[in-house]
């Protein structure tokens, strides 16, 4: 099998999990559309890792999920401490930073 | 003593502090710790002066080092003191009658509410005179000259709640600045010629550099004295200063301070001796105010007034001693010295009569007050006749020998200077008849409620003290030239070249001018009738009344041209300084508020945005490699 498959599922994959985050009004698909793109970014790592035949993109991964997973906690917090406070977790009500 | 001589400033210095910081509490008692600082002083002078008699007139010079004051780079400047025989004169001149006008002042001020303050100040004065005489190098002088200043200020607009009083103050504060900023520009002309400020460097090099560098620093000094001294062209703040209560006027405006000029100009000897022009400008303009100050002394109905017309054309005189060279500045000091005890006696007599006559200072309001006052009739009579240098008075001795100065050298010199110290002489004795006349003499011109009567012991023991002085100090001094070789160290020796006329003719001549003058006045002032309001006059005399239009001339040629000059920079300022800046800020707010609207606050178009430059970036990253 062509590991380039790979690349292309993780751009599809890329592309998906923008649009949720770019198009959803609600925090959490929103949220989920990151983590889809994280993966998506382990897996074009991954991909090209095979591709070279180099271990360096699969450590990268591993960090990435790292992050991923700290950032889920941080990011949940957040939603959370938004929907306490204005009883929503819809992303265009917080506007407080229009200038 | 010789080496404990900073007690002498320190002790006022530190009596003021202790009255301005004692506050309320030392109302009862502060003038008398006044009294006593001063006093003190006198004594340690005194204690000093008897040491210094006892030492060889070769080492009376004495250099007392502090502390090491200034020390960067190329500049070092030692704080300390210098006492010589011409210091010392001062010291004895400035603590004596100080002294007296301190005792005076408790009971000229005794209605005063403020009388701790005044005598705070006056303190301040004496610490600061002190330390402008003792000061061994130009800087520390200029740190008792400005001490000076700042005490003459705060005195003139003792009663600052009068408005006129407070401009008064100012005025001279600001005329005096003027003058300060010659003794600076001296200062640099000095670091630059001998890279130094202090009177040894100075006066050891003196002789090393150009004419034109001395002649500079000479113009520079000059200017610094013209202005402390109420000399022409900067004279026009004295008058005004009289608005400070009498016995300031007495100490500060007529004995000491305005004195520090003449102390300056003689100190700097070795200076002016390399540069005859400087020392020429220096007689001229002691000629000029001679005969100024003598003009504008006739026309002055206010008697304070006309006392600072006479000062100021006595210190002329002593100007143009000091601008004849080795051969005036002993008589310079002299005439100083004299002048400092009939004046001030002058003075507090004049103020003795405002004691006794309501604050009234209209001459014409006066008349007849022998009968009323013979102390201050008498001891006024005393100062009179010194001024006009009658025999044996103490006037006699200092003018007469100004004036025969001025008649030595050769070519137009001798003639100019001769002739206007002549004539101010005669001047000289028909103002103060006439101010004699009119406040002493002919009949009382009293308003109703005046009902004058003689000043309590405190103040006229101080009187009569000076009375004496101004009778017999001139002749104690004069007698074997005692003052001249006293301060022969400092001076350096004289020759005695003969004036262009005979001394007897100058010295007849002299006193029937006197006379005439004198004789005018009596028959002017003192047997006719004085009119109550000053009658219409000729132009000369409107002129002399204002002053000689010295305050016209200022406003036209300075203040105006000065006002619209900082109108024009201000607005330069405003348009084009300011401008620049506004400017900068005010694109940095319009950049802003546009950019403002990128800021939209919605989480997602914030996502696009990234999301867009992240592509760029991946654009260019991926595309710059081939």
């Amino acid at each position: 099998m062509n590991p380039i498959g790979f690349v292309y599922l993780a751009a599809v994959l890329f592309a998906i999990g923008s649009a949720a985050v770019l198009l959803r009004r609600n925090a959490i698909i929103a949220f989920m559309g990151v983590e889809l793109m994280l993966n998506a970014a382990n897996l074009a790592f991954v991909g090209f890792s095979r591709i070279h035949g180099t271990v360096d993109g699969q450590v990268m991964a591993f960090f990435v999920m790292v992050v991923a997973a700290a950032e889920v906690v941080v990011g949940l917090a957040i939603i959370v401490a938004i929907f306490r406070a204005r009883q929503s977790i819809s992303l265009d009500d917080p506007s407080e930073l229009k200038g | 003593m010789l080496d404990l001589t900073w007690l002498l400033i320190a002790v006022p210095l530190a009596s003021f502090l202790v009255l301005l910081l004692a506050g309320k509490r030392a109302n009862a008692w502060g003038h008398w710790v006044g009294v006593a600082a001063s006093s003190a002083a006198f004594v340690m002078a005194l204690i000093a002066f008897i040491q210094m008699l006892g030492l060889g007139s070769g080492e009376r010079s004495h250099a007392v080092h502090l502390f090491s004051w200034i020390s960067t780079g190329e500049l070092t400047v030692d704080a300390g003191l210098l006492v010589d025989p011409l210091s010392m004169t001062f010291v004895l001149l400035i603590t004596f009658v100080g002294t007296l006008i301190h005792i005076y002042a408790v009971g000229y001020m005794e209605h005063d509410p403020d009388r701790r303050r005044f005598f705070a100040y006056l303190n301040l004065f004496i610490a600061a005179m002190l330390l402008l005489v003792l000061a061994d190098s130009y800087l520390l002088l200029f740190v008792g000259w400005e001490g000076v200043g700042l005490a003459s200020y705060l005195l003139i607009g003792f009663w600052n709640y009068r408005n006129d009083y407070a401009t008064a103050a100012n005025k001279a504060f600001f005329v005096n600045r003027i003058g300060d900023m010659g003794l600076i520009i001296a200062m640099g002309l000095m670091f630059a010629a001998f890279g130094g400020v202090d009177f040894a460097t100075v006066f050891s090099g003196a002789s090393s550099v150009s004419t034109a560098q001395l002649t500079a620093i000479g113009l520079t000094l000059l200017l610094a004295a013209c202005g402390k001294s109420a000399q022409f062209p900067l004279q026009s703040w004295l008058g005004d200063a009289m608005a400070g209560p009498t016995p300031v006027s007495a100490l500060i405006h007529a004995a000491t301070m305005v004195t520090a000029g003449v102390y300056l100009i003689v100190r700097s000897a070795p200076v002016f001796e390399g540069a005859p022009n400087a020392q020429l400008v220096v007689a001229i303009v002691g000629a000029v105010t001679l005969l100024f100050g003598a003009i504008v002394g006739m026309a002055k109905d206010d008697i304070k007034k006309a006392l600072a017309a006479s000062t100021m054309s006595q210190i002329g005189y002593m100007m143009l001693a000091a601008g004849l060279g080795p051969i005036g500045y002993a008589f310079a000091i002299f005439h100083l010295v004299t002048h400092g005890f009939f004046k001030a006696g002058m003075f507090l007599g004049a103020g003795s009569v405002m004691h006794g006559m309501k604050d009234q200072v209209d001459m014409r309001r006066f008349g007849a007050l022998r009968t009323a006052m013979v102390v201050t009739w008498v001891t006024f009579g005393f100062g009179w006749l010194a001024i006009l240098g009658i025999p044996p008075f103490s006037g006699f001795f200092s003018k007469d020998k100004i004036i025969e100065a001025a008649f030595v050298g050769d070519g137009w010199q001798p003639w100019v200077f001769g002739l206007a110290a002549l004539i101010g002489a005669g001047l000289t004795a028909f103002y103060m008849s006439r101010l004699f006349f009119m406040t002493f003499h002919g009949k009382a011109r009293w308003t109703d409620d005046q009902h004058p009567h003689e000043s309590p012991a405190i103040m006229t023991v101080p009187m009569i003290v000076l009375a004496v002085g101004s009778a017999f100090l001139g002749l104690i001094l004069a007698t074997g030239d005692r003052f001249v070789t006293w301060l022969e160290p400092v001076t350096g020796h004289a020759e005695h070249g003969e004036p262009v006329v005979s001394v007897p003719v100058i010295t007849i001549t002299t006193l029937v001018l006197v006379l005439v003058g004198a004789g005018y006045a009596w028959f002017k002032y003192g047997r006719a009738d004085v009119p109550l309001t000053a009658p219409a006059a000729t132009l000369a005399t409107i002129a002399a009344r204002n002053d000689l239009f010295q305050d016209s001339v200022n406003r036209a040629v300075f203040e105006r041209p000065g006002t619209h000059l900082t109108r024009t920079l201000v607005y330069a300022d405003a348009a084009i300084v300011d401008g620049a800046v506004n400017g900068i800020g005010g694109g940095s707010a319009k950049t802003g508020e546009a950019l403002r609207r990128l800021q939209s606050g919605k989480v997602r178009s914030y996502a696009l945005l990234m999301l867009a430059g992240m592509l760029v970036v991946a654009f260019f990253a991926v595309m710059g490699g081939k």
